[in-house]
């Protein structure tokens, strides 16, 4: 496989001709600068490139990168993406995608895109509500939240998307904030590396029908506090003065503060990301405010052969046993005769 | 009745039993054995939806009838000359079903008053004197198996399974077949138990060997080979050769083909046939769902691929929306539809031709996209082919009709050379001329787009669902541009008329009535047009494939004809299209909806009665 794209490319060579149509402040933009300047990065000419989206805002997207893309229909990219893979095993596949596209109508093909771990990334931009159908709640969407379509509040749960996709097998998952585009970046060629389905969650602001929702995570004011920003071998250590960590008691994660409680810096859970076992990547994905900071970062990189790996591999032995070399040879084997 | 060898010309037979006896194994290798002597023949598996349906009760029964002679026989037939029924119930689901004076041979082990009960007789059949108008045979089958079987090391339940083989001896003897090629067959079969592959080989040489020695069989029949046109042959169902026909396809076109499909009842042997093939550098995907099965394709479609995807009706109705992807951002698709009873669920083991208006029309939007049915079991393999070849050098999905009749259904294929198969010539640009070029560029002739698959480098573009600008495909929301889009995606598909073939008519170029059919009637509509030829009338078949468009003669053909009557397993569904495309014509109509083919008796009796000016 190419590793090594054949002329040095910018984040320009992936701007399009098209005028961008988000929202003016969503999330959005930045994502799409993130992205931008992680392809030059990640070795691909832009022709081997594709990127797939469903239906929703954030499915847009395709037609403002300068590379292949395909536009779907709602729910249904991670299916078109299995096909452009399996066709083609060369390409880098990108598949974005949003909290509805996703986990409400396209709720079969995500979870069967990680179970298969076929090797696409999937951004997932969850801004917990539907803004292209304007302002209704999604499978994201916090209990009791008031939109158009629940006049009287939710009474759905929702989903966490992590956990989610370390249900169905996922290999891959990281989260990101659409407002830290260095660390966006970061976690994109990673999620590139990885061969198998990445699934990177990207919390992404609405600014026009979920405004803020983050905030209680994101707020400068409290983020120090309210993030664990993951890294492989490194101990999960956060807050603002760097000196809050978690331990685990009783098969259940607690925050400790170093220095209080005879706790030390050797007491506090190194990050694994790729322990096969995802006991405790599922612990890390499942913490939310106010008790627990949000885990962000790769919280899990698993080693496994890919689905595509998978389907060549076979191929390839079948090519090298195949009976017939044409199908003439085929047609004409097994009981046959002639009329003469 | 004497005894001794009394030569026919074609002859019908059912073999019945529990579905788990073995009957479209015994039937299906009693066609291979006849196939193989030289005789022509159409076969028609019928089985209940159930897997093991209760045993010994009449919903159980599976069966599997075949007609074969030595002229061309272009359907099944329709009542039995000889019926096996392995047990009551069998007897009682085709008692309708057997000629007068028919034989009727039975395994009389499985006849007591349980057994009966169970099949709804109140009292025994075989003493109650249903069967006085027929040719009984009673042979105690389970216990001579038994017997046949006893020296084996086998399993006691293989001891009496193993009866099916017995009565396909019975027959073999009764039609003067030979037992090699059922030998061969259980050799390979049983590769990995000999002992069993032994036992099931004299279960079927103690049948042959008791129908000649008994004195219960009146006589054996001889049937001359059929004068077939000269070549090589092999016997065929519908869902191999629509296999087969991709294989071709891809192979001719040099494309790789990807086949994203779901498993579905009657169509799933496509997927289990093309998923034998990786040989062939066929790619293969069991999605998750049906609308995964045709989204799957059109990512691979996107990416180069002859992509296809099978199905039945129930997930045609899944996939319309990814049919309407693929026709809006003009990617090259076949969707196979093998047809079954609807609506619904419906009849998922029956045959029905009742997906044609949601082939045709069953899309949001103004969708139209090319439809083509094969029509008997063999050309599954040339409309499987030209299927592939539209969708890639119009670039447009194709929706393929085939239907349970002729998925299942077998017959004799005169083996194609694949190089003599028209050339595939996929609408894909010039590599060495990006800037010339444009997603939503069109050819002047097909009025086809060019595809410019990702890894081709400066041709980086992109597309979607949304309604495009005419050339650039960038997104549009003009008015007029929309118009101008909708019109020019149904001037393609109407285009596509100028490049299939015109339809042909059998008989005279004008006469009192034409017999109209499409798709898997097409045998049964002409078995019953021979017999109106042979009865001196006046009367011509035409019978269609393409069905959207049109053949452009069509009108010019109807023109010649007083009365015209199309025959459909629908309620009038193919003559809405036609009412609607050319109202100019008056047309009569045949409609049946059991989940069964037409009978040849109940088609020449409609049009015997349209010619008699009895029906108006």
């Amino acid at each position: 496989m190419n590793h090594l794209a054949e002329e040095i490319l910018t984040a320009k060579d992936f701007v399009t001709d098209q005028d961008v149509r988000w929202c003016p402040g969503c999330g959005d933009y930045a994502i799409l600068k993130a992205v931008q300047n992680t392809l030059p990065q990640i070795g691909k000419n832009k022709e081997d490139i594709v990127f797939v989206s469903g239906i929703g805002c954030s499915s847009r997207f395709p037609y403002y990168i300068e590379t292949y893309g395909f536009h779907t229909i709602h729910g249904r990219a991670p299916a078109i993406a299995t096909g452009v893979k399996l066709a083609n095993p060369n390409l880098s596949v990108w598949q974005v995608t949003g909290d509805g596209d996703a986990l409400a109508i396209g709720g079969n093909h995500y979870i069967h895109a990680l179970r298969r771990n076929i090797d696409i990334n999937i951004l997932l931009f969850n801004n917990e509500i539907y803004g292209l159908t304007k302002g209704q709640f999604s499978p994201t969407s916090q209990t009791g939240i008031v939109t158009k379509s629940s006049p009287q509040g939710t009474t759905d749960r929702a989903f966490n998307p992590g956990k989610l996709a370390l249900g169905a097998g996922a290999t891959f998952f990281a989260r990101v904030i659409d407002i830290d585009p260095k660390r966006m970046t970061e976690v994109l060629i990673e999620a590139e590396k990885h061969k198998g389905t990445s699934l990177v969650e990207i919390l992404q602001n609405c600014v026009i029908f979920n405004d803020k929702v983050f905030d209680p995570v994101t707020n400068k004011d409290v983020k120090l506090d309210a993030q664990l920003w993951l890294e492989h071998g490194k101990p999960m250590i956060f807050g603002k003065e760097n000196n809050k960590g978690l331990v685990l008691k009783n098969l259940e994660l607690e925050v400790v503060t170093i220095g209080e409680n005879g706790i030390t810096e050797a007491d506090i859970l190194i990050h694994d990301a790729y322990s096969v076992n995802d006991t405790l990547h599922n612990l890390l994905v499942n913490m939310s405010a106010p008790h627990f900071p949000v885990a962000f970062g790769v919280i899990r990189n698993v080693t496994s052969s890919s689905f595509d790996e998978g389907v060549y591999h076979q191929l390839a032995n079948e090519k090298q046993k195949a009976k017939y070399s044409s199908v003439n040879e085929l047609i004409n084997s097994g009981v046959t005769w002639e009329i003469v | 009745m004497t005894k001794g060898i009394e030569e026919i010309d074609e002859v019908v037979i059912k073999f019945a039993g529990d579905s788990g006896d073995g009957m479209q194994l015994t039937g299906s290798q009693f066609s291979n054995t006849t196939a193989f002597i030289g005789n022509d023949l159409s076969t028609f598996p019928d089985f209940p939806a159930e897997i093991r349906a209760p045993q010994g009760t009449v919903a159980g029964v599976s069966g599997f009838k075949i007609q074969f002679g030595n002229t061309n026989v272009y359907s099944p037939g329709d009542k039995a000359d000889v019926l096996i029924a392995m047990n009551p119930a069998a007897l009682k689901a085709n008692l309708d079903w057997i000629k007068h004076r028919g034989t009727i041979i039975i395994d009389s082990d499985s006849f007591k008053s349980k057994d009966f009960e169970k099949a709804q007789f109140t009292s025994n059949p075989l003493e109650d004197g249903t069967l006085e108008e027929y040719n009984l045979i009673e042979a105690p089958i389970t216990k001579l198996t038994k017997d046949s079987v006893a020296e084996f090391d086998i399993e006691n339940k293989s001891r009496t399974r193993s009866k099916n083989m017995f009565a396909l001896g019975i027959v073999y003897w009764l039609f003067s077949r030979p037992l090699n090629i059922t030998e061969d067959f259980l050799d390979a079969k049983f590769k990995k138990n000999p002992e069993l592959a032994k036992a099931n080989k004299a279960a079927l040489k103690a049948g042959y060997n008791y129908a000649l020695t008994v004195e219960l069989l009146p006589s054996s029949y001889k049937i001359k080979a059929a004068t077939l046109p000269k070549g090589k042959y092999r016997s065929i169902t519908g869902n191999i050769a629509t296999a087969w026909g991709f294989l071709a396809a891809a192979e001719n076109s040099g494309l790789k083909l990807f086949l994203g499909s779901y498993p579905i009842t009657p169509a799933s042997d496509i997927l289990h046939e093309l998923s034998k093939h990786k040989g062939f550098d066929v790619i293969s995907l069991q999605a998750e769902d049906e609308i995964a099965g045709i989204c799957s394709a059109i990512g691979a479609s996107f990416a180069g691929s002859l992509a296809i995807t099978t199905t039945s009706g129930p997930g045609l109705a899944l996939k319309g929306e990814a049919i309407g992807l693929a026709m809006m951002t003009e990617l090259p698709i076949v969707i196979v539809d093998v047809q079954r009873g609807g609506p619904s669920t419906g009849l998922p083991t029956k045959t029905e031709q009742s997906d044609l208006l949601q082939a045709v029309y069953g899309r949001n939007g103004e969708s139209p996209v090319i439809v083509i049915a094969a029509s008997t079991p063999a050309n599954c393999f040339d409309y499987a082919y030209m299927a592939s070849k539209l969708a890639v050098e119009h670039m447009t999905p194709v929706l393929l009709l085939t239907d349970g009749f002729i998925a299942n259904g077998a017959e004799p294929w005169r083996i194609k050379n694949t190089k003599d198969l028209p050339q595939i010539e996929p609408s894909v640009i010039e590599k060495n001329n990006p800037d010339s070029w444009k997603p939503y560029l069109r050819d002047d002739e097909k009025l086809a787009r060019k595809w410019a698959v990702p890894g081709t480098k400066g041709f980086e573009h992109r597309i979607g669902g949304l309604e495009k600008q005419e050339v650039t495909g960038n997104v549009s929301y003009d008015p007029a541009n929309h118009e101008n889009m909708v019109k020019l995606r149904a001037e393609k598909v109407k285009k596509v008329a100028d490049f299939i073939p015109h339809l042909e008519v059998l008989g005279e170029e004008q006469a009192e009535l034409l017999i109209v059919g499409w798709g898997g009637t097409q045998g049964s509509l002409l078995t019953a047009y021979n017999e109106l030829k042979k009865q001196g009338k006046n009367v011509a078949f035409a019978h269609f494939n393409y069905i959207n468009p049109l053949p452009k003669n069509t009108a010019e053909i109807f023109a010649n004809y007083k009365n015209i009557v199309v025959c459909e397993l629908n309620l009038g569904q193919f003559v809405k299209l036609l009412r609607s495309e050319l109202p100019q014509f008056d047309y009569k109509t045949y409609n049946k909806v059991q989940g069964l083919p037409f009978t040849k008796a109940e088609l020449v009796d409609k049009f015997n009665e349209i010619l008699e000016g009895g029906e108006k």
